[in-house]
């Protein structure tokens, strides 16, 4: 033996994220990966409108038992996430070197921003309905009380910079609600969204809750924009053209729309409370008052 | 059943002028186009007054005069804002009677109705956003919150003067400046209240109003001055005006149609539910987004209670809107009665059994009697789509969780009724039913601090208290 063989390192498949498990795209589909310099980095999958309608089948699935989770329990999940993915901050810190091209402290830094933001939106869990809650006083002998409820399953379009930190700040305050979502991926690094899935995978958090596609927004969004059963759609990481598209898609079953922010989003400032009010619904009930 | 004496309300404390201009800019102003329409009172075909149909250039020019009065009413402390509503309920109170009995002309609702419980609304409506003028910075939208600009609003003829208070109330208190396009069948009592801006002094261009069809609707909510737009009415057109606003900054805000489900259940006291049923369908001839107009009630007492049911049917008097002992009034148009009897004859041609008390139609105006219909399957049209009239489907279960899905199986999702004793039972019921409104032991009951509004494809935000005031406000 002359000399020792250099060891081959084993890559990963990047798939779909659909009801909790790691199909390939059923359209047999895929796209090449490269980083912001150029490089390969992997072959992603290119998800269908058939995989578009199998997550959100998942994420209706998942909506009844997530939304009847006692807040509490949601709040558990999400800070468990929110613990996954600082055990793996090498693995994303990586990976955000590679996409965005930043050095591996300012990648670190977004990696911690991504840990705190969900810890953050962890904690509005049980918090958010006494702020968007109200006992209201109606002149009339009446209990009367109005109290947030999760819209349903709701579509995000992720933005297509900030592949970590962009990408948490649009799951969390969408799904920390109650609500359950299909995700689609930031097109030019969607790497880390599938990591990341990895991370939702062994967080507790149940199958369908979270779905996340890869591959052309502007071929996906639409379908999900029109998707009868889709009841929101964050369009965030829309381009303008598309989210023009996909608003009048969504007014066919009135979707609550949110549109693509005016100017460039800055993922590192508090992120208020507007992502989490965008999809909910206020509901008001009534009842007499007497002996 | 007794015997009544007619006991009208005189009609003599309304002044109708024959012909109606647009209100623009504090003025009375001629349209541009020579069109014009009749508004009839439903109730016997009489022409009540003519009114100008505003086209694009008349909608142009009440946007206009709504945009330049904005500076300075947004700019105006909240308390002087406070106090031009203020003034605006208290001249509304002092002519609550004229205004129920013009309602009443111009819609046919029963004035029981009209006086007891549209006008004292109104003007409690206007009382409560008054109070939030200057109170915006702590009703939890930031410490500075500031108005959207220029609101295009288009009200449903159901409630004239309701609608038209839930959208200009709050629109106003926020700093924002209003077009409003009254229903084309309904534009009296928004006009008259324009007169009431006139008396309360409120500066020139804060509220106008263009008089018009869909197509002045159209044209409003097109207007590329308009900042905001606020739309109640059915879900068709609230569809078409989501998509028509793609790609714009317009804020949005839609409150649409529905197909409540009334829930009773086995131990639901039977005489109250019977009650709450009545109100549910036949409050306002049914012409409400919010009628529980599908009626769920447990197997093991529908029979029971569908005997009680007719039997309460056949006492409510129909006729004359403007006798105090009137019940159901006239349907608000030709065009309404039509669409509510072709619904009922698809229901019966699909196998739903339709009954109605005996029930004397005048013979001029538009009417129909109260109907039920049983042996409904949630396939019928009856059963999926919005009739707007006085007709009730009934349909039965035998679980809760047969009653909450069948509840939620609509596209619709405004609001809902549960009738029971257990206080369980009722929770349980109102956290699984997907609608914005749950009205547990009772029905059909709106105040201005409680938020009103649905889910799914009955639209989106809220009107009505703290919640109310997000519509308006650019948060």
């Amino acid at each position: 033996m002359s000399e020792q063989a250099a060891r081959l390192a084993v890559r990963k498949t990047y798939k779909l994220f659909v009801g909790g498990a790691f199909p390939r795209s059923e359209s047999g589909r895929s796209y090449a990966v490269t980083s912001s310099k150029g490089d390969f980095l992997a072959n992603a999958a290119r998800a269908s409108r058939k995989d578009a309608r199998d997550a959100v089948s998942a994420a209706r699935k998942a909506f009844s038992g997530w939304s009847g989770a006692t807040a509490y329990n949601r709040g558990q999940i999400l800070y468990r996430i929110a613990e996954m993915l600082e055990g793996r901050r090498a693995q994303f810190a990586a990976e955000v070197v590679d996409a965005d091209g930043v050095s591996a402290k300012k990648a670190g830094e977004l990696v911690d921003a991504a840990v705190d933001r969900l810890v953050w939106y962890a904690g509005w869990s049980d918090k958010i309905g006494a702020v968007l809650g109200s006992a209201n006083p109606v002149a009339g002998p009446y209990f009367n009380l109005s109290s947030p409820e999760p819209t349903g399953v709701v579509a995000v379009v992720a933005p297509p910079m900030g592949p970590l930190l962009g990408l948490v700040s649009v799951i969390a305050p969408v799904i920390v609600t109650g609500n359950t979502c299909v995700v689609v991926a930031s097109e030019r690094a969607p790497l880390p969204a599938i990591t990341l899935a990895e991370v939702l995978a062994t967080s507790d958090l149940p199958g369908g809750v979270v779905n996340i596609l890869t591959g052309s927004a502007a071929e996906i969004a639409p379908w999900l924009a029109g998707h009868m059963d889709v009841n929101g759609i964050d369009l965030t990481g829309a381009d303008p053209e598309l989210a023009v598209t996909c608003e009048e898609l969504a007014a066919e079953n009135l979707k609550r729309v949110l549109r693509p922010p005016a100017g460039r989003v800055d993922w590192l400032a508090d992120p208020g409370i507007e992502r989490m009010s965008a999809f909910l619904e206020t509901k008001t009930v009534w009842h007499p008052i007497g002996v | 059943m007794f015997e009544y004496a007619p006991a009208p309300e005189s009609r003599d404390i309304v002044d109708i002028r024959p012909s109606y201009g647009l209100f623009i800019n504090g003025e009375w102003v001629e349209p541009q186009g020579e069109e014009r329409h009749k508004t009839v009172n439903p109730a016997t075909e009489e022409v009540l007054a003519e009114v100008a149909w505003a086209g694009e250039a008349d909608v142009d020019r009440a946007v206009q005069a709504a945009a330049k009065a904005f500076p300075a009413w947004s700019g105006m402390p909240g308390a002087e804002r406070a106090k031009y509503l203020f003034r605006i309920a208290r001249i509304i109170q002092e002519r609550a009677r004229e205004l129920a009995v013009l309602e009443t002309l111009d819609n046919g609702k029963p004035i029981r109705e009209s006086r007891d419980v549209d006008l004292p609304l109104v003007a409690a409506h206007f009382f409560y956003y008054a109070g939030w003028a200057d109170k915006l910075a702590y009703a939890g939208f930031g410490e500075n919150p500031r108005p959207l600009g220029v609101a295009g609003q288009v009200i449903p003829w159901n409630f004239p003067l309701l609608m038209l208070a839930w959208k200009i109330a709050p629109a106003l208190a926020c700093g924002n400046t209003v077009v409003l396009k009254p229903a084309e069948t309904t534009p009296l009592t928004a006009l008259a209240f324009a007169e009431i801006c006139r008396q309360a002094d409120l500066p020139p261009g804060v509220v106008n109003i263009v008089t018009g069809a869909g197509e002045t609707g159209a044209a409003l909510v097109a207007h590329p001055g308009v900042d905001k737009v606020a739309f109640t009415g059915s879900t068709e057109v609230g569809r078409h005006i989501a998509r028509s606003l793609a790609g714009t900054r317009k804020k949005l805000t839609l409150e649409l149609g529905g197909k409540a489900a009334n829930i009773v259940f086995e131990d639901a006291p039977i005489d109250q539910a019977v009650e709450g049923v009545v109100n549910g369908i036949f409050f306002n001839q049914g012409h409400v987004c919010c009628a529980g107009s599908r009626l769920l009630v447990q197997e093991s007492v529908a029979a029971d209670l569908l005997e009680a049911l007719k039997r309460r049917l056949g006492t409510l008097r129909l006729g004359d809107p403007l006798d105090k002992n009137t019940d159901i009034g006239a349907i608000n148009s030709a065009e309404q009665l039509a669409k509510i009897r072709e619904l009922s004859e698809a229901g019966e041609a699909e196998g739903a059994e339709r009954w109605s008390p005996s029930c004397p139609i005048p013979d001029r105006g538009y009417w129909f009697p109260p109907t039920l219909f049983t042996g409904v399957a949630q396939s019928h049209r009856i059963a999926r789509e919005e009739i707007f009239g006085p007709v009730l489907s009934v349909l039965t279960f035998r679980t809760p969780a047969e009653a909450v899905e069948k509840a939620n199986n609509t596209p619709y999702g405004l609001s809902a009724g549960v009738w029971t004793e257990k206080g369980s039972l009722m929770l349980w019921a109102a956290s699984r039913l997907r609608a914005g409104v749950v009205w547990s032991n009772t029905f059909n009951r709106f105040d201005p601090a409680s938020p009103f509004g649905g889910f799914k494809e009955s639209g989106y935000g809220r009107e009505g208290g703290r919640h109310g005031l997000e519509a308006y406000l650019a948060v």
